[in-house]
């Protein structure tokens, strides 16, 4: 009696196991089709969201564009904010969230795993004024259609106390092959995405190593990529991902030079900290962000409502204003408090973001077009940068 | 199991426990027969299972049951790209592990540094510990207790972050130190030992207090008056008598530094300990992040086995 009982119960986890598995092959339909049309909103809608970007007034009364849009649509704004692109790629598997911000080093993994949907822009109205540098990038189209609504982009800088770094730089070679002259006070952005900014300084420095994109590197490429980290790994005194942390560091003087936001180099200043924040010559590398659409979306016409309402001119400028960062309507260059962010930001620059090269997932096909050699992918890319902090 | 059961018959009340309430009202009911009393053992056993199922059911599932899981799952891959999870079998991420020098280096630094802040927190102690359980008067005991135990009552990520302040570039330890001519150690490696070090020493102080307590006056002072000196009585009496404490403690200090992350981050600098590789591995690939979640368990279990073999899970 107990042994049957026992092979019952056994069978059934085998049983649960079986669904369980095959729910999780179960996604052979990958070809999600946008919406045609709209229909009435759904009252909810759930978002990932970095923070800042969803505010509701809770952090700031002033920023607050959450409400506004509840009161307008009727579509009650859950947010749940995510701390990494990795996070978000995560959170979206769950099948629970019906839009995510995602920076373009997620973007085409969701698009990948069918986690993301097709936007129809026809369904968004605002999506005629968003600056023509954003549309159509490979970190957010596949096959000529859109995969979501631009947001908005910003650049990775090179920030530096100005009492401490004496000659200003305008170059990274002052975080690669000059970093010892502020040893253990070097910082850097601690993700694997960071390895394309030692790629592009290699791009613009050593012509012989062939990169042409700093996200599509060759086995040897990379090897490159990572000695240069190695290198400058002696010379680092932390690692940020925490921006916070970062504004910390650079105030108190335990960092002198590195990475840095925008963003950053703004609330230092406001902090009375000595910063100064400058594109070097190489380029940068930078993110952009994506509203995208779940494929498996509960909410989708309070999502579509979500999309045209954060990137129209008033609001796609309070969040951009509130970030930090260039906003992606054209429109909202109107709207800013300060009638200067747009010029601070070089929202309409298309020259200055034509030398930023946004993050996007590196994956085995070259990005730059070579046909004849594998590239690394981004669980290569994780792999190296734990062994770059070693 | 009629002789249990009708042994309550015969001797009801206080042996029974709270069940036979008849003892406040006494002549109100009959005593219980040998059939209610069954009734009532059977309730009593029932109530048992009640109480301990629970818990038991929370041990073996949620706690078991996730480890279990967690290592199943190490034998799984991801797909590269979308970092789905791919139910085949393979031994991939335990060979990577294995061969990868990095995660060698990591988990020697790992180890290094728990040994480390349990060799400070055992050494610091001691004293901390004898003083307050000998020397100090019956009157300060209690206060002294309380003030070790403070530190316990702040959060954790207040007490990180103000050491990040106080050994910032220009934190309180920087101006001190100036005018010596010295500075401090900064974020790094050092900085993580003194704050694990500190965050961890009242779990080393507590059981050694509670085992230098309990050592007999006489024993001390039959020592002294042999004519031993007080080296001698600490080799011979005291560190004998604490060292069961000082292993049970370093049980809480080893495995707490070992699975820390948190404090790495804030003032370890650029320092990368197992805890964090976990961390940036978990979203990505769950199952490389169970297979390097197998090395602080593989740790521990050993550490548990040889300190048990030293006797001193008996006094935890």
């Amino acid at each position: 009696m107990r042994k049957t009982s026992a092979g019952r119960s056994a069978a059934a986890a085998c049983a649960l196991l079986l669904a369980v598995t095959a729910c999780g092959s179960d996604d052979g339909d990958r070809a999600a089709k946008a919406p045609e049309k709209l229909g009435k909103g759904e009252g909810k809608v759930n978002i990932i969201a970095w923070a800042g970007y969803a505010e509701d007034g809770s952090n700031d009364p002033d920023a607050d564009w959450v409400h506004p849009f509840e009161k307008k649509t009727g579509c009650r704004v859950d947010t749940k904010v995510a701390g990494t692109s990795d996070e978000m790629v995560s959170l979206m598997k769950t099948g629970q969230y019906d839009t995510v911000s995602a920076s373009g080093d997620a973007t085409l993994r969701l698009i990948a795993s069918g986690d993301a949907a097709p936007v129809n822009t026809e369904l968004v109205p605002h999506y005629k004024d968003i600056f023509p540098g954003l549309k159509m990038r490979p970190f957010n189209s596949k096959d000529g259609r859109m995969y979501g609504i631009p947001h908005g982009r910003g650049a990775n800088l090179l920030m530096y106390r100005t009492d401490k770094v004496s000659a200003a730089p305008d170059s990274w070679r002052a975080v690669f092959e000059d970093a010892d002259a502020h040893s253990g006070h070097v910082t850097a952005y601690d993700s694997p995405i960071y390895i394309a900014d030692a790629a592009l300084y290699l791009m613009k420095t050593k012509p012989s190593l062939g990169i042409k994109d700093p996200y599509a590197l060759d086995r040897g490429q990379l090897d490159a990529a990572v000695a240069l980290l190695k290198k400058q790994h002696r010379a680092i005194g932390e690692y940020w991902s925490d921006y916070q942390k970062e504004i910390t560091a650079f105030r108190s003087g335990d960092s002198v030079i590195g990475t840095t936001w925008q963003v950053i180099a703004n609330l230092a200043q406001a902090d009375k900290a000595p910063v100064k924040a400058v594109m070097p010559k190489e380029g940068a590398t930078g993110w952009s962000d994506t509203w995208m659409v779940s494929t498996k979306a509960a909410h989708p016409n309070c999502a579509y409502k979500w999309l045209d309402w954060i990137v129209s001119p008033k609001v796609n400028a309070q969040v951009a204003e509130y970030f930090g960062e260039a906003p992606a309507n054209a429109k909202a260059c109107a709207e800013t408090a300060d009638p200067r962010h747009c010029a601070v930001y070089h929202a309409d620059d298309e020259s200055y973001y034509r030398r930023v090269h946004f993050w996007t997932t590196p994956i085995k096909q070259c990005l730059d077009g070579r046909e004849n050699t594998t590239c690394t992918d981004y669980a290569q890319w994780t792999r190296a940068w734990t062994e770059i902090k070693g | 199991m009629r002789a249990p059961t009708a042994r309550p018959a015969q001797d009801p009340g206080p042996a029974e426990g709270p069940p036979p309430r008849p003892a406040p009202s006494p002549g109100a009911r009959p005593a219980p027969g040998p059939r209610a009393a069954a009734r009532l053992r059977l309730a009593a056993r029932l109530r048992l299972a009640a109480l301990l199922g629970p818990p038991l059911l929370w041990l073996t599932l949620a706690y078991l049951g996730s480890l279990a899981v967690l290592l199943v799952s190490a034998f799984w891959t991801t797909d590269s790209f979308t970092s789905d999870v791919v139910r085949t079998w393979t031994t991939d991420n335990l060979h990577e592990l294995l061969t990868t020098p990095v995660y060698r280096t990591i988990a020697l630094r790992t180890v290094s540094i728990a040994i480390a802040v349990t060799l400070i927190d055992a050494v610091l102690a001691l004293p901390m510990a004898f003083f307050m359980a000998r020397v100090a008067g019956r009157r300060w005991r209690r206060p002294l207790l309380v003030a070790v135990l403070t530190p316990l009552w702040a959060g954790y990520l207040v007490k990180a972050y103000a050491w990040r302040v106080m050994l910032g570039h220009d934190g309180v330890l920087n101006r001190t130190l100036a005018p010596l001519g010295l500075h401090g150690p900064g974020y790094g490696t050092t900085a993580v030992v003194v704050v694990l070090a500190y965050l961890w020493l009242p779990y080393m102080i507590l059981p050694v207090y509670a085992a230098l307590e309990r050592i007999p006056e006489r024993t001390l002072e039959a020592s002294a008056d042999l004519g031993a000196g007080p080296w001698r009585t600490l080799r011979s009496i005291v560190l004998p008598a604490a060292r069961p404490a000082l292993l049970a403690g370093s049980v809480f200090t080893f495995s707490l530094s070992l699975g820390d992350y948190l404090t790495v981050q804030i003032v370890g600098g650029k320092t990368q300990l197992i805890g964090n590789v976990i961390a940036s591995q978990v979203t990505l690939d769950l199952p490389m992040a169970a297979a390097l979640s197998a090395v602080p368990v593989v740790l521990i279990v050993c550490y548990l086995a040889a300190v048990r073999r030293a006797g001193a899970l008996d006094s935890l």
